[in-house]
């Protein structure tokens, strides 16, 4: 570090050789890999050798003494490997491997503090030089030297987690390959080293590390970018030049090819960000071998497809999802090699990796052949897990078992290994993967396999999109989500919105689809003349379907994705904005948060959380809640999935059957019930109804039979996520909450009919 | 470069604000704005500013006064945050003026409402009181808000 030369040369220098040599060694890491699995060419050992040799001849000349004497070591080992006087073996191979990690986290060091670290390397080296010889190492010096070894390794954690932090449980590249058991050499357990090292998640965590904010861009690409914007600036000029002399023919042409040009640019400008899977899959071999070893399972892993292309920012954005993917494959997917052998199954298990394109978006499979999802262990880990109760287990199909290895807080590993099972599961490789506009879905068969597939879109920059107009204001819908458009017109538009207790939906081709209302759900006005005409938006989210309806549809066009500020951060149903031709800003809808929040989705969900619910204190969901008042100015609220309908009645259609105020409605005769006589209020005497007065009535079904609530007013439905304080609960409230800052008490509907109306559930069930 | 802070300032309802003018990005007239459904109610919509998508912030809403009333349009201040541009309505704006730290008072005990958490101090002018606005305060609009809305 202490060179005379100046800073900013000392810096360039030092990331050169930080870029050149992290490549350098996962190249180094994959040749070691192929020459473990049978590959005995000397080009091979060629390559391995000049790895090191560079990192050590770089480190040397800009004074890292440590790094150039750790490679050193490794660098005679291999010497004699190349020159055929030893031969390859697990030990040399792990050991190597072991090397190779200890190098990266100098490295690593040097990036992030500054300097090459403290942890010491020495039994690591001894353990190379003790290869050289032609002979096993002498198994005498094991306890002492294994012991020493695993206080002196660097935390792995600290050294791979490259800021995603939630996966801490990340592989790294443990030097754990001494566990090959074999030698009795003991794997490390990788402990921080005893100096508080500097070196802390949180550090690294904001940094993107030298590697990551370089990339290598084919010289062709550049000259084609460069001739590109050479002809964009010769139609700004044609452009230009109209404007002073206008020529509507010019102009014409000048537009379509600034068209052209604009669409040939941003190809090529997404093509020099885009990066082979393989980049990302790289790193696997090695996790797949290091932790077969560890778990003692015998596993060959097949990639497919690592020539697939994604933006960078996305590879970015799924290397620790699908990190933690294939090691859960390992972990939970794949059995031992004795019980496999016993399942009538090669001892050898095998995890196949499969990256492709379709559709605007990248595909990435992971199939392994290993035991399956066991369906009866998962709804019994559920129901313990209190995710869903017994009852719903016992409903549920295959296919939503599968998926509920993705709830937050579920872990089918019996027993917890350092590799999984530590709290952070398959739940945050699913948030993670939605969050790019991603899906997750998994397939299994019992004894077979498991079969987890990925789609994430190609990019995130500038997509596809559909621009549909309500309430005045055009949004966009990214067409990932598209699936069709339906149009109803006139009469249709009536008789074909059917109504299931108060929710829309449509029957398309035979099955069900629910509708949302964007007007409804974003409090938008509806265009008046919108009646007419019905446009559904068949969406699909979270793997289900559902229908927006929209006041029209305009037409598809590619959009710039932009970030929104942080004050509309959290609103979940929007994605971003974009700028439209004409200058406006649009909304970008959020399918996915528009789903969830109308509950369109979210089914599995609900019912994870209905059954604690009552007993819980806080009772933690978002609901879509009417709020009313009572005679009094009482705010109450009830959930809307409880409202059929709410009416106007006119006071004057009263009337009396026995005791009950009644009502006709739609033929049937409605029982009336005063909500403010059950919550506390005295019911002051009712002035003489007047022959136009009005009330309100909330109108509750249930078997085919309505019940009126006569609140006083009505006041708004809002979507509330409730924290609801039992403590208040009595009879005919649930319990309070306070909802627009304003206490509220949530209104026990079942129970004020049940005293009200008793013969209403009593007829229900005949 | 003189010590002495200067305020760009403006005007909102019967009451004069002041931001440090470092702060400020620029200042532009009545944009086209677009609503956004369920935001918390301070945020009256976004601006395109060239090509840079701004959320603007209504200063009237986060001091609790009435919308401003019949033709008159506000102005966007436009100012840089470390979650970048925000853009704040205001009715008018006024001069940049340089003020005297010795001026500055803290706001009085008695000043309640929205416009305690927004106002940093006041600085005794010769014919008027200057507010200091604080921008982080003014374009926070509340978590608790923002949940009940979404």
């Amino acid at each position: 570090m202490s060179t005379a030369m100046p800073d900013s040369l000392q810096q360039q220098l030092l990331n050169d050789l930080l870029v050149e040599s992290f490549e350098g060694l996962d190249r180094f890491d994959h040749e070691l890999l192929a020459l473990e699995n049978g590959t005995r060419d000397t080009e091979t050992l060629n390559v391995i050798f000049r790895v090191i040799h560079t990192l050590k001849g770089t480190a040397g000349c800009l004074g890292y003494g440590r790094i150039e004497a750790t490679a050193h070591v490794g660098e005679s080992l291999l010497s004699r490997l190349r020159d055929g006087k030893i031969d390859v073996s697990a030990d040399r191979i792990s050991a190597l491997l072991a090397l190779s990690d200890a190098l990266r986290a100098m490295l690593q060091h040097l990036e992030t503090v500054g300097d090459e670290g403290e942890v010491d390397h020495g039994p690591l080296l001894a353990r190379l030089q003790a290869l050289q010889e032609d002979v096993p190492p002498a198994t005498s010096v094991e306890p002492e030297a294994a012991a020493a070894m695993s206080a002196a390794t660097p935390a792995p954690a600290v050294v791979e987690d490259d800021g995603f932090g939630l996966f801490d449980d990340e592989p790294a590249p443990e030097p754990a390959p001494a566990a090959v058991a074999a030698t009795a050499q003991t794997p490390p357990v990788a402990p921080r080293p005893a100096v508080p090292s500097p070196n802390s998640d949180s550090e690294i965590a904001p940094k993107a590390s030298v590697s990551e904010s370089a990339i290598r861009v084919e010289v062709g690409q550049l000259d084609k970018l460069m001739n590109l914007v050479g002809e964009l600036v010769l139609a700004r000029n044609q452009i230009i030049q109209n404007v002073t002399q206008p020529d509507p023919a010019a102009l014409l042409a000048a537009s379509q090819r600034l068209n052209l040009i604009t669409t040939e640019l941003q190809g090529s400008v997404m093509k020099t960000r885009m990066q082979p899977i393989g980049n990302v899959w790289a790193k696997f071999p090695r996790i797949v071998r290091d932790v077969a070893q560890e778990l003692g399972k015998k596993i060959s892993l097949v990639m497919e497809g690592q020539e697939t292309e994604l933006d960078r920012t996305i590879i970015e954005a799924i290397k620790d999802p699908l990190t933690h993917i294939v090691r859960n494959a390992i972990d939970h997917g794949l059995e031992t090699p004795e019980a496999r052998l016993a399942a009538g199954k090669p001892e050898e298990g095998r995890l196949l990796l499969r990256a492709f394109h379709e559709g605007g978006q990248v595909n990435i499979e992971f199939t392994d052949d290993g035991r399956g999802i066991d369906v009866e262990r998962v709804k019994a880990r559920a129901v313990q897990r209190n995710l869903v109760s017994a009852d719903q287990a016992a409903r549920l199909a295959d296919r939503e078992v599968f998926n509920l290895i993705f709830l937050p807080g579920f872990s089918t590993a019996e027993k917890v290994t350092n590799l999984s099972g530590r709290g952070v599961g398959m739940d945050v490789v699913k948030t993670n993967i939605e969050k790019i506009g991603g899906s997750v879905d998994v397939h299994s068969a019992p004894g077979q396999g498991t079969t987890l597939k990925i789609k994430i879109p190609l990019t995130l920059a500038i997509i596809p999109a559909l621009i549909v107009t309500s309430g005045g204001e055009r949004f966009a819908i990214p067409q990932v989500n598209l699936l069709e458009l339906v149009r109803l017109e006139g009469e249709e538009a009536q008789r074909k919105i059917e109504r299931l207790y108060d929710v829309p939906v449509y029957r398309l081709r035979g099955q069900l689809l629910p509708l949302v209302d964007l007007n409804r759900h974003l409090q938008l006005r509806p265009a008046p003349d919108a009646h007419d005409i019905v446009s559904i938006i068949v969406l699909q989210a979270d793997g289900r379907q559902f229908g927006l309806v929209v006041d029209a549809i305009n037409d598809t066009e590619e959009i710039v994705v932009k970030p929104l500020g942080k004050q509309l951060k959290s609103l979940a149903c929007f994605a971003g904005a974009t700028i439209m031709g004409d200058g406006r800003v649009a909304l970008i809808l959020d399918v996915l948060g528009v789903a969830q929040q109308t509950r369109v989705v979210s089914e599995m969900r609900e019912h994870a959380r209905a059954e604690d619910a009552r007993e819980a204190d806080q009772i933690d969901d978002r609901q879509t809640l009417l709020l009313f008042e009572s005679r009094r100015g009482r705010h109450l609220a009830l959930p809307l999935s409880m409202v059929a309908r709410l009416e106007e009645l006119p006071l004057a259609d009263v009337e009396r059957s026995g005791r009950q105020e009644v009502i006709q409605y739609r033929g049937q005769i409605m029982p009336l019930v005063h909500v403010s006589r059950f919550v506390g209020d005295e019911l002051e005497e009712r002035p003489a109804p007047g022959d136009d007065e009005l009330m309100q009535v909330v109108v509750y079904s249930a078997h085919g039979r309505s019940v009126g609530l006569v609140v006083s007013r009505i006041n708004d439905v809002v979507q509330e996520s409730l924290a609801v304080q039992n403590e208040h609960a009595r009879e005919g409230i649930l319990g309070s909450a306070v909802i627009q800052r304003r206490v509220t008490d949530l209104l026990d509907v079942e129970g004020i009919i049940r005293v009200a109306v008793p013969s209403f559930h009593h007829h229900g069930d005949n | 470069m003189t010590d002495a802070p200067q305020l760009c300032t403006f005007f909102i309802g019967d009451f004069t604000f002041g931001v440090d003018v470092r702060a400020i990005q620029e200042v532009i007239l009545y944009q086209d704005m677009t609503p956004v459904p369920l935001a918390p109610p301070a945020v009256r919509g976004l601006i395109n500013l060239r090509g840079q998508i701004v959320t603007a912030i209504d200063l009237r809403t986060r001091l609790g006064l009435s919308p401003l009333e019949g033709e008159n349009r506000p102005m966007n201040v436009v100012v840089r945050t470390p979650e970048g541009a925000v853009s704040l309505l205001v009715d008018e704006i006024g001069d940049v003026v340089e003020v005297d730290p010795a001026q500055h008072e803290s706001p009085p005990e008695t000043l309640i409402g929205p416009a305690r958490e927004l106002v940093t101090g006041v600085y005794k002018m010769t014919d008027r009181l200057l507010l200091a606005l604080d921008v982080g305060a003014a374009i926070s609009t509340g978590p608790q808000r923002i949940d009940a809305a979404a």
